[in-house]
């Protein structure tokens, strides 16, 4: 079992959503998803820790090495991170699904959402495990075909044109993609991604290479949705189901940072991306204005998910600008963000499916006095919302101080006041709910009958809280893994 | 088209050699263009044309969705399977070489065969689901 | 070298330039598939042509011919090929549904109808 763990862990999702296609049962598919999603977590804790005591785990899929033309599974201290990142996130929202979706999904087709539910896990998956750059396309599409699938099945009809808005964009990047593949293959004569960076700087000078490296970006970007090709998101998260938002919210945009980052440093070499086509030049400017305008724009919203998305899109811009810092606290910033926000992300779109769950609507209007009525999702949404800000002892609190840091080391003071100032911005918009919902009476319309969010969407919406505060306050875990994420990358001593 | 006795007839006589050649464009992978997922196109094309000639409800009663929901997810299933029996006997995931313990050759031979039909079945079902999706629904009011 | 002799990546570009016009500027959401579908094939175009070897046949063993293209290219563009058949399959689903639910398929329509809301 154990050296085939990198397949085992793109493997138990999928081989069981076929299984989940086959049985009508909602339940009953649901079960299998649970069992999968939790035996696809123990397998990334299993390959975290030998990741970590070893080094990079390959692995030869079909006995072909990689020089003889085949596919090779690698996982390094970074690939090791993001699968604990999506796992952890699959595995706690696969059993919130079950009453959420019952709620939100027509019988008929709760067991093929589930068997899209898996499929999407085993792409994401796949995409962090793989070492070959088609490989990294063709998962990259299974998730993202799944995703348009659940995003179809929410319940309001402008889901579905979000989920068409979001193919067509998704698929443009897809195809950007492929081309930039294409052009390296042409080039090397190899798909593989240890192989081009070794094959890559012996290249005579041509102009091939930057316009795949720039068709490599754009449509990456495409996909984790950095400003200004960030249009598909606000209406995919607010329409999608709520177990879906919480699930692609914290997922999908960070697998395609994992990817933005293995072409970056694995693929292409930090020198050639940084110095000589001056990534960083033109990934500051777009993550500033996507953090400030972004916040901005959450301000002024009315419908909390979509508030929330907007959010979601500025804390990729701090991710980013992480990233364009080219530094090693930079980057350890922007790793520990992407786990800290995909727990704190969690678990805000998770209580605010407990309020759809509850009210059919997540209007700030119809959740005016909330606070009384249903205190421990409020109080999930409150811890959540603080770690959004970043206040101590929240996870946010210690991604932002290694960001600020980072900002400093680089001597841009500005652009250090420019993330304090927006996390007055996150004060702004998240104080809008808190008001609605503690300090403000219900006029006795909406809400007057609503109890408390059932017991199996609370216990994991408070998992999530719960780690928001634990990783707040002892972070040794997620920083350690942060930063071996970055040595390995960046090839120097942790 | 039920009444329409030339299109009935040649219906009926080609569609025997339409499932024919797709089982020919199966197994002539290996020597010629074809494999699972054109096999699996022309398979389905053949139940497609009985439907349009035929009508959407008989070609339901030959051939019910649920049984092409099966295939779908059938295959998947085949191709996954074999890769975990090639882990089973000792080898990586989908070594074919060791499904045969004597000869590797005739073991690649045995694991391409099973993983083309997997797809064949898996683009068979999801062809027909398709067709069965789009053409079962109702006409839209204008 | 003259141009003519990358007659194939001329089309290419032409095939990619024509289908992202149409992907960005027809309202109507179905050519807005069709326009995805010409942008996929470009790509397809891209890759075959880079895999032919001169004086190379199709890459299948025969007893006569020493020379064959690259088979990688033709399987990864099964593939791709493949993917993309999944997304306009699922991408006319998703019209369909639209129009159903809408009444229409015309983008400027349907976003009137949402701002009314």
């Amino acid at each position: 079992m154990m050296p085939h763990l990198p397949v085992m862990q793109v493997m138990v999702p999928l081989l069981a959503a076929p299984l989940c296609a086959l049985v009508r049962n909602g339940r009953l598919a649901w079960a299998i998803a649970v069992a999968s999603s939790w035996g696809a977590f123990w397998i990334a804790w299993e390959i975290f820790q030998v990741v970590h005591s070893i080094g990079a785990i390959s692995y030869s899929l079909g006995g072909w090495t990689a020089s003889e033309g085949g596919i090779e599974y690698r996982i390094d201290a970074l690939g090791a991170f993001v699968l604990m990142v999506v796992t952890l996130v699959g595995a706690v929202v696969t059993p919130y699904a079950l009453e959420s979706v019952r709620k939100e999904v027509d019988k008929s087709k709760q067991a093929l959402f589930y068997a899209a539910f898996l499929l999407c896990l085993a792409g994401l998956l796949g995409i962090v495990v793989t070492g070959d750059m088609f490989n990294v396309f063709v998962f990259l599409e299974i998730s993202s075909l799944s995703a348009y699938a659940l995003i179809g099945l929410g319940k309001d009809r402008r889901a579905l044109r979000a989920s068409y808005q979001y193919l067509i964009m998704g698929s443009v990047g897809a195809t950007f993609i492929v081309i930039g593949i294409g052009m390296l293959y042409v080039m090397t004569g190899s798909l593989n991604m240890a192989n081009l960076a070794i094959l890559l700087p012996e290249l005579p000078a041509n102009r091939t290479i930057p316009v795949a490296f720039a068709f490599l970006t754009v449509g990456v970007c495409l996909k984790l949705a950095l400003f200004p090709l960030h249009m598909w998101l606000p209406n995919a998260y607010t329409f999608a189901p709520s177990a879906v938002t919480a699930f692609i919210a914290s997922t999908a945009t960070k697998v395609a940072i994992y990817v933005l980052l293995r072409l970056f440093y694995t693929v292409f070499g930090a020198d050639y991306s940084f110095l000589e086509m001056q990534l960083g030049t033109y990934l500051l400017p777009l993550s500033l204005i996507a953090i400030f305008s972004m916040s901005l724009v959450a301000i002024f919203q009315t419908n909390v998910k979509r508030m929330l998305a907007y959010s979601s899109l500025a804390q990729i811009g701090y991710i980013i600008l992480g990233i364009s810092l080219f530094s090693s606290t930079g980057m350890t910033a922007s790793i520990l963000h992407l786990f800290n926000h995909a727990v704190i992300k969690g678990c805000l779109f998770m209580a605010l499916g407990c309020v759809m769950y509850r009210l059919n609507s997540v209007e700030l209007d119809d959740m005016m006095g909330l606070g009384k009525k249903m205190p421990l999702t409020m109080g999930a949404f409150l811890v959540g919302g603080f770690g959004l800000i970043g206040v101590p002892f929240t996870a946010g609190f210690i991604s932002k101080w290694y960001l600020i840091q980072g900002a400093l080391e680089k001597g841009l003071w500005p652009v250090a006041v420019l993330v304090l100032l927006t996390s007055l911005m996150a004060v702004a918009y998240i104080w809008k709910v808190v008001e609605t919902v503690y300090f403000s009476e219900d006029p006795g319309s909406v809400n007057s009958d609503c109890s408390e969010a059932p017991l199996g969407l609370l216990i994991p919406t408070w998992t999530l809280a719960i780690l928001c505060v634990y990783f707040g306050i002892d972070a040794t875990l997620t920083t350690f893994g942060a930063s071996s994420a970055v040595a390995s990358l960046m090839g120097i001593g942790s | 088209m039920e009444s329409n006795p030339i299109l009935r007839i040649a219906t009926k006589i080609m569609t025997p050699y339409i499932l024919l050649f797709a089982l020919y464009v199966q197994f002539h992978g290996d020597y010629g263009p074809g494999g699972g997922f054109q096999a699996g196109v022309i398979f389905a094309a053949a139940f497609v044309l009985y439907a349009l000639i035929y009508g959407i409800e008989t070609a339901r009663l030959v051939l019910p969705m649920g049984v092409a929901t099966l295939c779908g997810a059938l295959g998947v299933l085949i191709y996954a399977g074999v890769g975990i029996a090639t882990m089973l006997l000792g080898g990586g995931f989908l070594e074919y070489g060791f499904l045969d313990s004597h000869d590797a050759e005739h073991g690649q031979h045995l694991g391409i065969l099973l993983v083309e039909l997997g797809v064949l079945t898996t683009v068979f079902g999801v062809m027909v689901v398709i067709f069965y999706s789009f053409a079962g629904r109702g006409r839209v009011e204008e | 070298m003259s141009a003519l002799s990358f007659l194939n990546y001329w089309f290419v570009i032409i095939l990619m330039m024509v289908g992202f016009y149409v992907l960005i500027a027809q309202g109507n959401l179905v050519k807005k598939i069709v326009g995805l579908n010409i942008f996929q094939t470009s790509v397809f175009i891209l890759y075959i042509s880079a895999g032919k070897i001169t004086g190379g046949t199709a890459p299948i063993l025969d007893a006569q011919w020493s020379v064959y293209s690259n088979p990688l290219p033709h399987v990864l563009i099964l593939t791709a090929i493949v993917v993309g058949v999944a997304t306009s399959a699922l991408g006319l689903s998703l019209v369909v549904r639209i129009k159903e639910a809408y009444g229409t398929i015309e983008e400027d329509e349907i976003a009137r109808m949402d701002e009314s809301l």
